[in-house]
């Protein structure tokens, strides 16, 4: 049961950062930055399970890789853009909070172009 | 899970306030600006390394 092993982290780190808020706040923003760094790697052996699922039946049902490919792409982007965006909102600026968050959702949009345009070429080729 | 990270932060945090308070009574206010900054430093320099660690593994896992 790993769960109990990241709450008492999280409960452990938060007493710390809370203990070093008041005199080194940039301390305390570190502290919280290292503890999600720790969780997302705990956490992440059971999502590369999950991935490779999704690829083995993706791979059995003739799905073009590369719309697999740009959807995980598109996950990891959001999960980044998500985690620096907390961050920067934890140390209380707001505004760079977020630009990144603007900047992650337009990053996704480029991406999703490919799978956008052949979804409007495959309405067009149905249409009478 | 290295935990040891965040108390090692957090040992730096305290001494870095000591010594902070102790350079301040003693009327040294720039040597204690230079402790918070080294602190910081250090901090920083073992911060990047993590960081680092996070994206390559996010760009493995999704596969960019």
């Amino acid at each position: 049961m790993e769960i109990f092993q990241i709450i008492g982290l999280a409960l452990v780190a938060t007493v710390i950062a809370l203990l070093l808020k008041a005199h080194r706040p940039e301390m305390a923003l570190q502290v919280s930055l290292v503890t999600g760094i720790i969780i997302f790697l705990v956490i992440l052996g059971k999502i590369t399970a999950v991935v490779d699922l999704l690829n083995s039946y993706a791979e059995k049902v003739n799905i073009d890789m590369v719309y697999i490919n740009t959807l995980l792409k598109i996950v990891g982007i959001a999960y980044i853009a998500e985690f620096g965006a907390e961050v920067c909102r934890d140390a209380g600026e707001g505004a760079i909070a977020s630009k990144v968050e603007l900047a992650g959702k337009v990053i996704i949009v480029v991406m999703a172009v490919p799978i956008i345009t052949s979804l409007l070429d495959l309405i067009i080729s149905v249409m009478p | 899970m290295n935990i040891d990270l965040i108390f090692r932060i957090a040992a730096i945090g305290i001494l870095v306030s000591v010594l902070n308070a102790l350079l301040n009574k003693s009327g040294r206010e720039e040597q204690a600006m230079m402790t918070t900054l080294a602190g910081l430093v250090v901090v920083l320099m073992m911060i990047v390394k993590e960081i680092a660690n996070l994206f390559d593994t996010v760009k493995t896992l999704f596969q960019f």
